[in-house]
């Protein structure tokens, strides 16, 4: 705790310190700036386009870092979209080197993209920082499905995959991961499931229509239909249950299967020892920060805080189960 | 009556002097966005979101739909004046319309364009009010196999746009579709055809084709030919004004563009394009003078126009009534509801009907501002072609350098734009449309996906593509597209032979 005083003591004196000598050139500026411009900004890559969920993740992660006064020296934002984030990547490691206020805005479909693209950059020529954020997947179906429990799906799966279309994202995401890890666990031939990739809101569409048998997908999007009654959602892929929703988790119904997206940031390559640590020790404030609490409830994330070394263990975990999901799914040959 | 007194109450939230001018604002902006090519209202959103976090989101959201209502507005004028459409739902519009500012005739295309887009705001906005919960049901009825056979008679439909020949035609249909067989294959992942690059991984965005074809390659269609053709235009040939002819020409396509525009683009997979290509051929087929196609129709304007409107009153439907986002503005506007920790559907009409009514009454209210702010425009608009041809066409290349950049800051699509734009010089010399290829790179890549969704699901049944009363009843109608012209010719040979037989007895 002491240490993280002090570490943190010293860019606020270097900041200070600057915005003395500054001041003595222009007094009005100064006041206006509140070390907005004059302090040296973070400049954050966001590996997507406005308005997705990592450009969330990026931009509020650093509003709320802002309003609780953890790091205020501005942010410039680039958002570099495309190739689930692995051009984000190449752009970040080829820039941003050795600059200790460069970060990047990461997670699981970046690391599934490094592996299905065969990008020749990595999370490993990064300076892995945090993981913040996590959303676990769920199982709807049609309200009239005859599927009521994990278990029905399972045994669904196992009779005939073929005829059990499934909905979910992007294919080689976690939607398409987790449809996976449930056939292999029901016995059924992995190759022969029936995943339908779609994007954005027409799954919800399809699933309510009953054009699909079942969908996989982030709990929240699924949420508001089930609420209407024109889904049921019947298991979430989380550790525990989510908070006011009765619905099983897959482990409860014995199936051992786990996956959710998370998200997180890296710093840039060769980032300094001081660097590193300065980053770690704002996100820990952030993470018990109030203004944090409060964002996390407003964009339905979960807390899924994980720093340092515990973090650089889980990112080599999360490469190595991807590539072999990804294999097992056919994606990668 | 419930309806009429939200909207009343909606009324006196949207006509507040502050959310009038947020409205002003945003109606500003929108036509800015799509004045530009490549900067779009999705992105403008998405980058105006941080900053409005501290507008209330009454004010907020009126001012984002008069962004997503303004663009529509400004695409049109770039696409009369300037060949040169800002945006995707503006590339019909550039057929009829830049052949009537060639002639003199610019003022009342763009007339009819900002009149057309007026009718059908409004009277999507009013569809909106009161029959979004009904209208939203469709997105449960439409199927993989319903929304394929749709892009099937876009297809076909579109045949008739296909220029002098329909070999020039079919080539750029084709190599619009080859462009969109380019990047990950959603269904299954693989990469195709992106040669080991990155930058094609996610396909070629249409936004650097659409300036490409149009924008480059008619600069150096110009450029090239500026020193032999020394065409000196006058801007107001036919009157400012929309004649009597006009008038009567136009209220009708724009009813119809309303009809077309408003249940397609309430369908998640709809899209403000469908209704363009799908109005502009209607028009053409209905039209007492189909021979003037081609060379500046008017009702080519007035239709597509009307048709892309409605089509964005036709978005807010699934997003406000069911959540469902259906376009890139739709999601970016989904995000924005849930920045302000709301979350739309039919709960926010129960929890939050201030905001909702403020929204839709500010799109009536948007909708006159933006006829306000369009026709006395018009005016000053058409001057555009008074300035030296070199100097526009240079303005017309940075513009679309910026654009291009801005939307990626990709280098390979600046090389892309570079190389497609010599392939769109191409094209205006030897007399190759262009919008075919537009046309293929939208659409081929959503039949493909809808094609291969309801064969997924049927488990590669072909009969399914017929299964339901939707897909064979377009189907059908497609069929009836591609062979009516055929037959109708051939009779209409049969009878002129008779007739010369019958002269020259």
């Amino acid at each position: 705790m002491l240490n993280a005083k002090t570490t943190d003591a010293t860019p606020r004196l270097r900041r200070h310190l600057r915005r003395a000598t500054l001041g003595l050139a222009g007094g009005l500026a100064l006041a206006l700036s509140a070390g907005l411009a004059l302090a040296d900004p973070a400049k954050v890559l966001i590996p997507a386009n406005p308005g997705g969920g990592w450009d969330g993740a990026g931009r509020q992660t650093m509003a709320a870092m802002n309003q609780a006064k953890i790091f205020t020296d501005g942010v410039n934002f680039t958002n570099k979209g495309g190739a689930a984030g692995t051009i984000g990547l190449a752009e970040f490691v080829r820039t941003a080197k050795g600059d200790d206020n460069a970060l990047l805005v990461t997670g699981v479909i970046m690391v599934a993209g490094v592996i299905t693209n065969k990008t020749p950059v990595s999370l490993n020529d990064t300076t892995p920082l945090v993981r913040l954020t996590n959303e676990y997947n769920a199982i709807a179906v049609p309200a009239d499905s005859p599927i009521k429990t994990p278990q029905d799906f399972i045994a669904a799966l196992k009779a005939d995959p073929g005829a059990l279309s499934v909905g979910g994202g992007s294919a080689g995401g976690a939607d398409h991961v987790m449809l996976a890890m449930l056939a292999k666990h029901a016995g059924a031939p992995v190759n022969k499931i029936n995943f339908v990739a779609f994007s954005g809101g027409e799954i919800l569409a399809a699933l309510g229509g009953g054009k699909i048998k079942a969908a996989i997908s982030g709990a929240s999007e699924f949420r508001q239909f089930a609420q209407s009654g024109r889904i049921r959602i019947i298991a979430v892929s989380g550790p525990t249950r989510l908070e006011g929703l009765d619905v099983p988790t897959l482990k409860e119904a014995g199936i051992p299967v786990e996956i959710g997206n998370w998200r997180g940031f890296v710093g840039a390559p060769g980032m300094s020892e001081a660097g590193r640590k300065a980053w770690l020790d704002r996100f820990a404030k952030l993470h018990t920060s109030d203004v944090w609490k409060a964002t996390l409830k407003n964009q339905g994330w979960e807390d899924a805080y994980l720093s340092g070394p515990e973090f650089i263990a889980f990112l080599k975990s999360e490469e190595t189960n991807w590539a072999q999901a990804l294999r097992e799914v056919g994606i990668v040959q | 009556m419930d309806t009429l007194t939200q909207l009343i109450a909606g009324f006196a939230i949207a006509l507040q002097p502050i959310n009038l001018f947020w409205a002003l604002v945003g109606c500003a902006l929108g036509t800015a966005v799509g004045v530009l090519p490549g900067i779009g209202p999705a992105l403008t959103i998405a980058l105006l979101m941080p900053v409005t976090a501290q507008v209330a989101p009454e004010s907020a959201f009126i001012m984002f739909a008069g962004i997503l209502y303004g663009a529509l507005y400004g695409g049109s004028t770039t696409s009369i004046l300037l060949n040169t459409p800002g945006e995707s739902g503006s590339v019909m519009t550039a057929l009829e319309g830049n052949r009537m500012a060639r002639t003199g005739r610019g003022a009342a295309a763009l007339a009819t364009a900002a009149i057309g887009s007026f009718v059908a705001g409004t009277f999507g906005t009013l569809a909106l009010t009161f029959l979004a919960p009904a209208i939203a049901e469709l997105a449960f009825i439409f199927g993989p196999e319903d929304y394929f056979a749709l892009m099937i008679l876009s297809f076909t439909s579109v045949a008739v746009v296909m220029g002098t020949s329909r070999v020039r035609g079919f080539t750029a249909l084709f190599f619009g579709l080859a462009l969109g067989t380019i990047g990950i294959d959603t269904q299954t992942g693989q990469s195709r055809m992106v040669f080991g690059t990155l930058e094609l991984l996610d396909g070629i965005s249409f936004t650097v084709v659409l300036v490409a074809l149009f924008a480059v390659g008619e600069t150096l269609y110009v450029a090239s030919r500026n020193a032999q053709v020394q065409a000196v235009m006058n801007p107001l040939s036919g009157g400012v004004w929309m004649t009597k002819e006009d008038w009567a020409r136009s209220w009708k396509p724009w009813l119809r563009g309303t009809l077309i525009g408003f249940p397609i683009g309430s369908l998640p997979a709809g899209g403000t394009e469908i209704p363009t290509f799908l109005s502009y051929t209607l028009e053409r087929r209905l039209s007492p003078h189909p021979e003037q196609f081609g060379e500046g129709a008017i009702e080519g304007v007035a239709g597509p126009e009307a048709a892309n409107n409605a089509a964005a009153a036709g978005i807010l439907v699934p997003l406000l009534t069911l959540g469902l986002p259906s376009t890139a503005t739709a999601a970016v506007l989904l995000a924005a509801f849930q920045n302000y920790g709301l979350q739309p559907g039919p709960l926010l009409f129960a929890t939050n009907p201030g905001l909702l009514w403020g929204l839709i009454a500010s799109l009536y209210i948007g909708n006159v501002i933006l006829l306000v702010l369009n026709l006395p425009l018009v005016g000053i608009w058409v001057r555009l072609l008074l300035i030296p041809r070199p100097y526009i066409y240079a303005g017309i290349v940075v513009f679309a350098l910026v654009g291009v950049w801005g939307l990626s800051t990709s280098w390979m699509d600046l090389a892309l734009m570079c190389g497609l734009g010599l392939i769109g010089y191409m094209a205006r010399v030897y007399d190759f449309p262009i919008a075919p290829a537009l046309i293929g790179l939208i659409l081929g890549p959503q039949a493909e996906i809808q094609l291969r969704r309801a064969l997924a699901v049927s488990q590669n049944d072909w009969s399914v593509l017929v299964s339901t009363p939707i897909s064979a009843t377009l189907l059908a109608i497609a069929a009836l597209v591609l062979v009516l012209p055929l037959l109708l010719r051939r009779m209409r040979r049969v009878e002129r032979r008779i007739e010369e037989e019958a002269a020259a007895k």
